[in-house]
């Protein structure tokens, strides 16, 4: 079934895709309120920055991250100027990857939430006084909660299944850089298919589960408000 | 009517291709073939000689001899299959994929220690017991032939153990080769067919590590398609012009 070096990798991938998942909610909530709200003729330019990794081959994005990672890319440099460790073949430096390769996919359901909240209950606290960071967490916050739902678990769902990224800037290194979705690979190329098997039809079980979880939460959000 | 127009371009192309095809000559035909990353550079070389002299069109398809191997017993439309190693072509025989007796060895490959940088290998691979260095790139041994010829010399030198912390390992010899080109990886374990390119002085520096600690990569291709046009471009990959090359190329041959 499922051997030592398998477990490891699951450990890895449920840390990185947990991980990835808080630093983005935290990153991209402010994002997502920005982009809800401004005014700025620019805003369609920061959309589709966010937007570019659902459109780039991961290997693009894999290629980029290990150049600028190497001692003599703008990253490396940057690392060994501040006493830094270099990011390639680390933990680290796939959590910097996957941030930026599962931001739209946290970004978008939030700004979509945020928009959906509209104005007028805004409004409405600021005329009871409610401060601006106030109205922020006692009315936006929880009007968008199905919004949030939906980024935290796609964002993780995402995470889960890289690939790309990871083979390009990993190293394939054992409790450091191998999650599933190498080790899975592996197993093919090395005609091990029964363990291949076994994975990934765990990672298709775990994935399906979230997935369910989110469309039969947000059904019940909106049965709620209507 | 519009509808009418549709059929008549339509009518258009197939009358252009057909012309196309009249043009070509009668025995031009297209041979698909499936090429281990770290042969790939030299391929092309050979195909280009190849379709030079005989109207024939090579069409290659580089990537991982594990990956080929899975698709080829799926049904992948490869004509000739240059692997990476023995193993593979053998299996694809004894599974009956292949044109009998059409499997042979066209390539030796060797192994080099190798850093882009200037004296950071020396000549007979003691870097490696000094071990300041944080990575070292090789080919996963697990599947790739290149890998294991690197476990064995590591292991020859009562390394292996040791270095264990410090490996990345690519999912094939090219992307091992990448990790240290790049920089992200001070030296690695590569193919002497990627840091020999004809005609270039070797970049960096390397150790040539002695045949007798690995066993030597022999890399075999099969006829997976009986075809006067693949028979052709076999017999050319066995001719004397071509082994020039490949030798360039720093492998070894049979």
């Amino acid at each position: 079934m499922f051997n030592e070096s398998d477990l490891t990798a699951l450990a890895i991938t449920l840390k990185l895709a947990a991980l990835t998942t808080v630093i983005l909610l935290l990153v991209g909530t402010p994002l997502a309120w920005w982009l809800s709200r401004t005014r700025c003729r620019l805003k369609f330019l920061f959309e589709a920055i966010v937007a570019l990794p659902l459109v780039l081959p991961p290997t693009v994005l894999g290629f980029y991250l290990l150049v600028a990672f190497s001692p003599n890319g703008p990253v490396g440099v940057l690392m060994q100027a501040v006493g830094g460790p270099p990011l390639a073949f680390t933990f680290t430096g796939l959590v910097i990857g996957s941030v930026i390769y599962s931001m739209p996919f946290v970004v978008q359901p939030l700004q979509d939430a945020f928009s959906a909240v509209g104005r007028r209950p805004l409004e409405v606290a600021a005329t009871l006084r409610a401060s601006p960071l106030d109205r922020f967490f006692t009315v936006a916050i929880p009007l968008a909660r199905p919004g949030f739902l939906t980024a935290a678990v796609l964002g993780f769902a995402h995470t889960l299944g890289e690939f790309g990224v990871v083979l390009m800037i990993g190293g394939n290194i054992p409790g450091e850089t191998q999650v599933v979705s190498i080790a899975i690979y592996d197993h093919v190329e090395g005609l091990e298919y029964s363990h291949a098997h076994w994975l990934s039809g765990g990672l298709l079980l775990m994935s399906f589960l979230m997935l369910i979880a989110v469309y039969a939460l947000n059904r019940r959000f909106r049965l709620m408000r209507s | 009517m519009p509808q009418l127009k549709v059929p008549g371009l339509l009518l258009n192309i197939l009358l252009l291709s057909v012309l196309m095809t009249c043009n070509r000559p009668l025995y031009a035909d297209e041979i698909l073939v499936a090429v281990a990353s770290n042969f790939s550079g030299v391929i092309k070389k050979l195909s280009d000689a190849f379709e030079a002299k005989t109207e024939h069109k090579v069409i290659l398809s580089p990537g991982s001899t594990g990956k080929h191997y899975a698709q080829i017993i799926n049904g992948a439309p490869f004509d000739v299959f240059f692997s990476a190693d023995a193993e593979r072509p053998l299996k694809l025989e004894v599974e009956g994929m292949t044109v009998p007796g059409s499997r042979f060895t066209y390539a030796i490959g060797k192994l080099v220690l190798w850093s882009p940088q200037q004296g950071y290998v020396d000549a007979e691979g003691r870097v490696l017991e000094q071990s300041d260095f944080r990575h070292l790139s090789i080919a996963n041994p697990r599947h790739a032939p290149y890998g294991r010829a690197a476990e064995q010399v590591l292991r020859a030198r009562g390394l292996w153990n040791g270095l264990k912390g410090k490996f990345v390992r690519g999912e094939n010899i090219s992307q091992a080769f990448r990790f240290v080109k790049s920089g992200n990886a001070e030296l690695g374990f590569v193919a002497a067919s990627q840091v020999n390119r004809p005609g270039q002085g070797i970049e960096g520096s390397m150790w040539d590590v002695p045949q007798a600690l690995y066993t030597p990569v022999r890399q075999q291709a099969v006829l997976l398609r009986d075809s006067e046009a693949t028979r052709a471009f076999l017999a050319y990959v066995k001719g004397h012009d071509a082994l020039k090359i490949i030798r360039d190329y720093g492998y070894d041959t049979p």
